[in-house]
């Protein structure tokens, strides 16, 4: 079964290129355009990794991962997030709300897919 | 080679190092293998073969290169049950291996270059591993004594150990980072032995669910950098205790000692060094280090700006009173001493050794000797011979032609060889060797030979040699580098395989070399080839013509005279001819043929230089004099301007003007076209005249 991955970002080249390379590697992959629709798309649903940008209209990222971290469902979800390489602050952030790693802007699809394999193999 | 390589990916510039290496791998395999084959190998030969795959699948397996993955991966299980003696190594099994070995640089080949290979491609030779393996899993244990045998293997060369303890926090868990995952990645750097620590570990009944308790202890052999394991642990460092240690790399061929043992002889040495000197205890074992051929090219020609600039000061010191500025002028005769040396080092950077090409030739042996149905093997001698790099890559070509030549026009039959009381399997012998300034390069096969009367026969039928001429025996041996020549019909069948050895002698010669040929018919022949060992600096003579200075290779000059006026005479259609002790040699006048102005146009007033080239025999070259004899070095015309006629290059003087560098082999075929001077236009006299001087 093809791992399903959900990629949450305001922006949607940003989503089209991240669905696009990891699709063309074989992931399943959904979007939602910021952390309250991700949410309503995880639902019930089974997710195997949430790749996130920080800064979203209605709910950021780091909400979004403290809402995920402490869901009974989804606690145990993988979330990579999307920073760029001067928002150090943020990757603490985000990463003291529980993000599972990091994902540097702007990435090349080979690191993209090499870090999504590395924690959603 | 940075040449396309995207610096700005890391994933790109890790994969470029990775097929450098496979590269490097790959020879070293091949020329393992052809020891083993010849019967000169031994056990250090074996894990040498075995570490070469190894390596290449470990990289492989980083890039997520599945086929390069799964064939490399049969490959080394095969190889590892023939170093632990589960499989002999007979000449059936080396031939295997030579070629699974084929296969694996054309996988190799196809990943680099981003090519899908057909399916079931070495389909035949992964059968014939995998059923030599499963043979050989029928000997009790076989199978599960192979991983520990693998764990078991000392470092390779080029690998560091690492001891990496690491104790995750319970937060580390919560946040979805997995333990195992770490595992997988650390293991593809390499080999990996594991121990836990689970003495943390509570009853049953007091375990938390989402609690670590868990520790582990690695030790990990990878030639990958210490950045790519603090990689693995890029998102959880902080939530986890980690500690990264390097252990000394271990030696090569280090007899394999228990792992438990080589553990605690690991712990205690590394127990020793302070951790501040962890890298300077790893650093013996550096002994080379990656430079993009670039930054090599660049300094290389920094080098050169710089000794034209002293040259250029040498000559200005030597107008100055040397009573007056004695520190001055001892201070530029020591910097002259060191630019020497600079410049002689810097050229040594980038000499390398024939290897990496003479490593290539065996393999095509192999394929023509079966495509040809010939028995034939290669045997290289001086393998390490350096020479410059440029020269190395433009090898490949002159050199795989003449293998192939030996093959199809030297080596017989095996029943033609066997009626000739010779062993069915011809030998060629691939030899290189330094001599006085020159890198020699020799092919001889043990075949038949050159068939001199059938030659003479081919070459006076095609209008080479006059009827009735009686050249010497080398003569007519190197009638065969005649352009004409070789696109003639062929003496014996080789059609396809596109080159003459006229190609050979031009590339030999592009690259500032020579070629001939010796051979005893019935015997064998013998190609010799000298090479310059670079080709950015050359020994000059500088020559003047009115106003213009020019540069003539030191190797291509005889000798210089001024000729008596009744050694001149003119021939029809030939123009001037010189008289040299009984032989005629054609004139260039450089001044017509570059178009100087107030230059000496009398041969007897100025100088001519007898020079001779491979292509274009001797000619005599006048001048107006004789400037001196300078080492100088060569910049492109082609690069800086435009490729020109009978020129080969440019340099800069001591003086700041820019001086062109005749190209001997050309300078007549220029003149041909362009000159006062006409031959007749029979193609056939410049040839025989060049090559074969005493046939008209």
């Amino acid at each position: 079964m093809a791992k399903r991955i959900l990629t949450v970002d305001d922006s949607k080249t940003m989503r089209d290129m991240v669905a696009f390379t990891l699709r063309k590697a074989g992931f399943e992959v959904n979007e939602a355009e910021d952390g309250r629709k991700a949410l309503t798309v995880l639902g019930g649903a089974r997710f195997d990794l949430i790749i996130t940008d920080l800064n979203m209209p209605n709910m950021d990222g780091i909400s979004l991962i403290r809402q995920v971290r402490s869901s009974a469902q989804h606690r145990g979800v993988p979330i990579l997030i999307l920073t760029t390489e001067s928002d150090s602050a943020k990757k603490a952030d985000g990463k003291a709300a529980g993000a599972t790693g990091w994902l540097v802007k702007p990435f090349s699809p080979e690191k993209l897919v090499e870090l999504v394999q590395r924690v959603c193999p | 080679m940075s040449g396309g390589a995207d610096l700005n990916n890391p994933l790109a510039q890790f994969r470029q190092t990775y097929f450098e290496e496979c590269a490097e791998l790959l020879d070293a395999l091949q020329s393992q293998l052809e020891l083993l084959s010849n019967g000169q190998g031994d056990a250090e030969t074996l894990h040498a073969v075995f570490r070469c795959v190894h390596s290449i699948k470990g990289g492989a397996g980083a890039f997520g290169f599945a086929a390069l993955v799964a064939f490399s991966h049969v490959f080394e299980s095969l190889l590892d049950a023939v170093r632990d003696r589960k499989i002999a190594a007979t000449s059936d099994v080396v031939a295997l291996l030579l070629r699974a070995s084929d296969a694996l640089a054309d996988i190799v080949a196809a990943a680099r270059d981003d090519r899908t290979l057909p399916a079931g491609f070495a389909g035949d030779v992964t059968a014939a591993l995998e059923d030599l393996l499963l043979g050989a899993s029928d000997a009790p244990a076989a199978v599960s004594a192979a991983p520990a045998a693998a764990t078991a293997e000392s470092a390779a060369v080029g690998e560091t150990r690492y001891r990496i303890s690491f104790t995750p926090h319970s937060e580390m868990l919560q946040k979805a980072n997995e333990p195992l995952l770490l595992i997988r990645q650390l293991h593809r750097l390499g080999g990996l032995s594991v121990e836990a620590d689970e003495s943390r570990l509570p009853p049953f009944e007091a375990m938390e669910p989402e609690a670590a308790y868990l520790g582990w202890v690695f030790t990990l052999d990878t030639g990958a950098p210490q950045s790519a394991i603090d990689e693995v642990f890029e998102f959880v460092e902080d939530d986890c205790e980690l500690r990264v240690q390097v252990l000394a790399a271990p030696a090569a061929g280090a007899a394999s000692a228990g792992p438990a043992e080589r553990l605690a002889e690991d712990g205690s040495a590394a127990a020793e060094v302070p951790a501040g000197d962890l890298h300077a205890a790893a650093a013996p074992s550096v002994h080379s280090i990656r430079v993009d051929v670039d930054k090599v090219d660049r300094l290389v020609n920094l080098v050169g700006e710089m000794v034209i600039t002293q040259a250029m000061l040498t000559e200005q010191s030597g107008l100055l009173p040397a009573d007056q500025y004695p520190v001055l002028i001892q201070g530029i005769e020591a910097l002259a001493q060191s630019a020497r040396e600079l410049q002689e080092s810097v050229m040594a950077i980038r000499a390398q050794p024939v290897k990496s090409v003479f490593a290539r030739m065996p393999r095509i042996v192999r394929d023509l000797a079966a495509t040809l149905g010939k028995e034939a093997r290669i045997v290289t001698t001086g393998e390490t011979t350096e020479i410059d790099k440029t020269v190395i890559e433009q090898l490949n070509d002159p050199l795989t032609h003449m293998i192939r030549n030996s093959l199809d026009h030297g080596i017989e039959a095996p029943d033609v060889r066997a009626a000739a009381g010779k062993p069915r399997q011809g030998t060629i012998h691939l030899a290189a060797a330094q001599q006085s300034g020159r890198i020699v390069i020799e092919v001889s096969d043990d075949g038949r030979g050159i068939d001199r009367e059938r030659v003479l026969a081919r070459a006076q039928a095609r209008g080479l040699v006059a009827p009735g001429a009686t050249p010497s025996e080398e003569e007519i041996d190197n009638l065969i580098f005649l352009p004409a020549f070789s696109t003639a019909e062929k003496i014996s069948n080789i059609s396809g395989r596109g080159v003459g050895l006229d190609v050979v002698k031009r590339n030999v010669q592009s690259l500032g070399g020579r070629i001939s040929v010796q051979s005893r018919f019935g015997a064998g022949s013998r190609f010799i080839m000298s090479l310059p060992l670079t080709l950015a600096v050359l020994d000059g003579m500088v020559v003047s013509v009115g106003s213009e200075t020019y540069i003539i290779p030191l190797t291509a000059i005889i000798e210089s005279l001024r000729p008596h006026p009744a050694d001149i005479h003119p021939v029809v259609g030939r123009g001037d001819v010189l008289a040299l002790r009984g032989e005629y040699v054609p004139l260039i006048y450089l001044h017509s043929r570059f178009r100087v102005e107030n230059a000496i146009t009398n041969p007897c007033h100025g100088i001519v230089i007898i020079v001779q080239s491979d292509t274009a025999g001797r000619m005599g070259v006048v001048v107006d004099e004789l400037l001196g004899q300078q080492q100088v070095v060569v910049k492109s015309l082609e690069a800086n301007y435009d490729p020109v006629d009978g020129i080969s290059g440019a340099t800069i003087l001591g003086n700041g003007r820019v001086a062109l560098i005749l190209d001997i082999a050309r300078l007549r075929e220029a003149d041909c076209q362009s000159g006062p001077v006409r031959p007749d236009g029979n193609g056939a006299w410049r040839a025989g005249a060049a090559d074969v001087p005493a046939l008209h």
